[in-house]
C-alpha cells in the first residue's frame, strides 16, 4: 500500500532552494486532505543539519541519505539513491521542482519505477480522492489537467515561483530518519563546474526581472539594466535577438527556447513581444514594457507601458525606484 | 560512428492554439515543424559524423505526417530515417519512450541524441526515459560537446552556470539551444533526401501491442488561458511617465 506524500529537497551551494519550500507548502495541503504524512527527501553530503528546519515548512519526516559520492549532483548517483528509497517506502506521490536538477532526476526515477510523470505543473488539487495536476502546454497557449490514475508513485515537477510558500511554523521540527544511500556506479564523471558568480537572483526564482532585447543596441548597454536590477533586487533577462547577437549568454534568454519565468514584476525594455518571447514570461503577475514603438506587440500583454526611448526611461526608473525604496 | 537522433514533429511556434468541438487541442490547419531542439541535435550529429565519419539515422514515433520532419533531417544530411507509427489515440512520455527504446534496441548505435524538450508538451522526458530503458548514461541540456573514440565530454547548463561531464559511449545526450547553428537544407540535399531510405515500422513489427505501452498519465481536460486584461499606456513625456509608473506599481499594483 502506497503511503505518504514526498518532496525532493533541492540544494544549491549547500542551501535549500526556494522551490523546495513552494513544494512543501503545496504538498502539506494535499497531505492534510488525504490524511497522509509529508516526507522530505534529502540526499547529499553533510546535509543532515538542514533537515530539522524542513519541519517549519510542513515536513513531518525527512529522509536523509548521506554519502560521500552525493556531494555533487549526478544523474546516476541521485537516481540510484532516490529510486531505491521510493521502492522501499512506496510513497503515493513524489514532487520535485522543474529545475535543471529536479527535471533530470524526476525523469530517471519515474522511468526506473515505470510510472507517470507530469512536468512543469502549476497547480495540484484533490478531486474525488484523485490528485489532479494543471500544466501549461504549447508554451502556455493552452493548459491541460492531468492525472496518473494507477501507477505509483504519482510523480510531478512544478514550475518554480508559482506555488505560494506558506508562513513557516517557527520551532516545528521534522523527524529525521537517516537512511542508507548507495549511489552505485556513477557514469557521469564531473570534470568541471563553472559557476557564474552573480549577486543577483536566478532568473527562474526572481521576484523581479528586468529584460532587454534588440532595442538595447549592444552588450555595453546592459549596464543600465543591471543598475536598475540591483536597485530592486532583480535578475536580468534577455530576448533571443539579444542572445543570438552575442550580447548576452544563452542562460539569460527568456522564451520558448529559453527560460520560463513567473516573476511578480517583469520589465521588458526594447523587446517587441514576439509570441515565442511571451511564451516564456506571459505568466508574470505584472508586466511593464518600455518600447519606442506604440504598436509593439508587447503592449498587448503589458499591464503598464511607456512609449519612448528606453535609454531615457531606464535611468529615470532606476532613480525613482531608489527613492521609493529608500522612503519605505 | 553510428549516431541516432530521436526527433519529434511539433506545432510551429507561431501557431495559434485552440480547442476543437470535443474540447481537445485542434490540430486542423496547424503548420508543423521539426522540434527546434531536435534541429540542434540533428546538426550536432551531422558535425560529429563530418569529423569522425559514420552514419546518422533519424528516428521518430508518430503519424505519417512526421515523414516531412524526417525528410527535413535527411535533407540536412542525415543518412537514414525510421518512422514508428503507433496509431494510438492516447499516449504519454512513457508510451513514446517505451516504443522508441524497443525500436532502438534492435539498431546499432554509439551515440544517441535527443532534444532537451519538445516545444509542444514541454515535457523534457522522452530522451531520458529512453536512456533509462536502454541502460545507457544520459547527459541533458548539452550546449557544447567533444566526442572521442569511446567517450563524450559535454558541457551542460545548470542553474547559474555550466558543468562539464564525461561519459563513456554509448550514451544519450540532449541538445540545448546554443549548441550550434543548424544548417538549412541545400537544394541538392532536398533532392537527395527523396532517395534516402525511410523505414516504416508498426508496433506489431516491433513485437509490441497497445496494452504493453498504455500511458500512465491521462489527460482529463484542456482549456485556454484567460486573456490578460488590457493594460494601460502611461501617457506623457518619458520622465513624467517613468515617475508615474513607479507610483502606479506601488499604489495601484501594490507590488513594491
Ligand atoms: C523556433 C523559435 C524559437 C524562438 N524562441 C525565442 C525565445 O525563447 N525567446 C525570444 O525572446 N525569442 C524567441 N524567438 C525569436 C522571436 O520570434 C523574436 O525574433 C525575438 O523575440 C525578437 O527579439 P526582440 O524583441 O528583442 O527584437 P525585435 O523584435 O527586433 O524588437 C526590438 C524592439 O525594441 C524596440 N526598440 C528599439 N530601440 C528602442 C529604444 N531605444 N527604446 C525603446 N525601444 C526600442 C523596437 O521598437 C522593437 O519593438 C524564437 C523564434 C523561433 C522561430
Ligand atoms: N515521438 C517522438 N519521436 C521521437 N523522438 C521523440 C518523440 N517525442 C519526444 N522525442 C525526443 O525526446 C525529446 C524530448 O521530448 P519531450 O519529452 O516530449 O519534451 C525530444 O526533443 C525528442 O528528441
Amino acid at each position: 500500500m502506497a503511503k505518504g506524500i514526498w518532496v525532493f529537497v533541492e540544494l544549491r551551494d549547500g542551501k535549500i532552494k526556494k522551490v523546495t519550500y513552494e513544494l512543501l507548502s503545496a504538498a502539506r495541503k494535499v497531505a492534510d486532505q488525504l490524511g497522509e504524512e509529508l516526507c522530505a527527501v534529502l540526499p547529499g553530503k553533510g546535509v543532515a543539519e538542514l533537515a530539522p528546519a524542513l519541519g517549519e515548512y510542513g515536513a513531518d519526516k525527512v529522509y536523509v541519505a548521506e554519502n560521500e559520492a552525493l556531494e555533487n549532483y549526478t544523474t546516476d548517483g541521485y537516481t540510484n539513491v532516490v529510486a531505491a528509497l521510493v521502492k522501499e517506502y512506496q510513497p503515493i506521490a513524489f514532487l520535485m521542482g522543474y529545475t535543471a536538477r529536479g527535471r533530470d532526476l524526476a525523469v530517471q526515477v519515474a522511468q526506473r519505477l515505470e510510472t507517470g510523470l507530469m512536468t512543469d505543473c502549476i497547480n495540484v488539487e484533490l478531486e474525488n480522492g484523485q490528485l489532479i495536476f494543471t500544466r501549461p502546454i504549447y508554451a502556455g497557449k493552452a493548459f491541460t489537467k492531468v492525472a496518473c490514475p494507477e501507477a505509483r508513485p504519482i510523480m510531478a515537477t512544478f514550475r518554480p515561483n508559482v506555488l505560494p510558500v506558506g508562513a513557516p511554523q517557527t520551532g516545528k521540527t521534522a523527524e529525521v530518519i537517516n537512511v542508507s544511500a548507495s549511489p552505485g556506479d556513477i557514469r557521469q564523471i564531473i570534470k568541471d563546474i563553472v559557476r557564474q558568480v552573480s549577486t543577483r537572483p536566478e532568473l527562474t526564482e526572481a521576484d523581479v526581472i528586468v529584460s532587454g532585447g534588440r532595442g538595447m543596441k549592444g552588450p555595453e548597454n546592459y549596464v543600465i539594466l543591471e543598475a536598475l536590477a540591483d536597485v530592486v533586487g532583480a535578475a536580468v533577462g534577455a530576448s533571443r535577438a539579444a542572445v543570438d547577437a552575442g550580447w548576452v549568454p544563452q542562460s539569460m534568454q527568456v522564451g520558448q527556447t529559453g527560460k520560463t519565468v513567473s516573476p511578480v514584476l517583469y520589465i521588458a525594455c526594447g523587446i517587441s513581444g514576439a509570441i515565442q518571447h511571451l511564451a516564456g514570461m506571459g505568466s508574470s503577475k505584472c508586466i511593464v514594457a518600455v518600447n519606442k514603438d506604440p504598436e509593439a506587440n508587447i503592449f498587448k500583454v503589458a499591464d503598464y507601458g511607456i512609449v519612448g526611448d528606453l535609454f531615457q526611461a531606464v535611468p529615470i526608473l532606476t532613480e525613482e525606484f531608489k527613492k521609493l525604496l529608500a522612503s519605505s | 560512428m553510428k549516431i541516432l537522433v530521436c526527433m519529434k514533429q511539433t506545432f510551429d511556434t507561431e501557431a495559434k492554439i485552440g480547442l476543437d468541438s470535443s474540447g481537445k487541442i485542434n490540430r486542423q490547419g496547424v503548420s508543423l515543424i521539426l522540434n527546434p531542439y531536435d534541429e540542434f541535435a540533428v546538426e550536432e550529429a551531422l558535425r560529429i559524423k563530418e569529423k569522425h565519419g559514420g552514419e546518422v539515422t533519424v528516428i521518430s514515433a508518430g503519424n505519417p505526417e512526421v515523414q516531412d520532419a524526417l525528410r527535413q533531417a535527411l535533407a540536412m544530411g542525415a543518412d537514414k530515417a525510421v518512422l514508428i507509427s503507433s496509431e494510438m489515440e492516447e499516449i504519454d512520455e512513457y508510451t513514446t519512450a517505451t516504443i522508441l527504446a524497443k525500436a532502438i534496441s534492435g539498431m546499432e548505435y554509439d551515440l544517441i541524441w535527443g532534444g532537451f524538450r519538445a516545444v509542444d508538451d514541454g515535457s523534457a522526458q522522452v530522451a531520458g526515459r529512453i536512456a533509462e530503458i536502454l541502460g545507457i548514461p544520459v547527459v541533458k541540456m548539452v550546449n557544447q560537446v567533444e566526442v572521442g573514440e569511446n567517450k563524450a565530454v559535454a558541457t551542460c547548463e545548470i542553474e547559474g552556470g555550466n558543468e562539464v561531464i564525461e561519459v563513456s559511449l554509448p550514451a544519450m545526450l540532449t541538445a540545448q539551444k546554443g549548441l550550434n547553428e543548424p544548417r538549412y537544407p541545400s537544394m541538392k540535399g532536398i533532392m537527395q533526401a527523396k532517395k534516402k531510405p525511410m523505414e516504416k515500422k508498426s508496433l506489431a513489427d516491433l513485437g509490441m501491442d497497445v496494452a504493453q505501452v498504455a500511458p500512465k498519465v491521462k489527460a482529463l481536460s484542456f482549456f485556454m488561458p484567460s486573456p490578460r486584461a488590457a493594460g494601460k499606456i502611461i501617457e506623457g513625456e518619458v520622465p513624467e511617465a517613468a515617475t508615474a509608473l513607479v507610483k502606479a506599481l506601488r499604489e495601484e499594483a501594490k507590488i513594491l
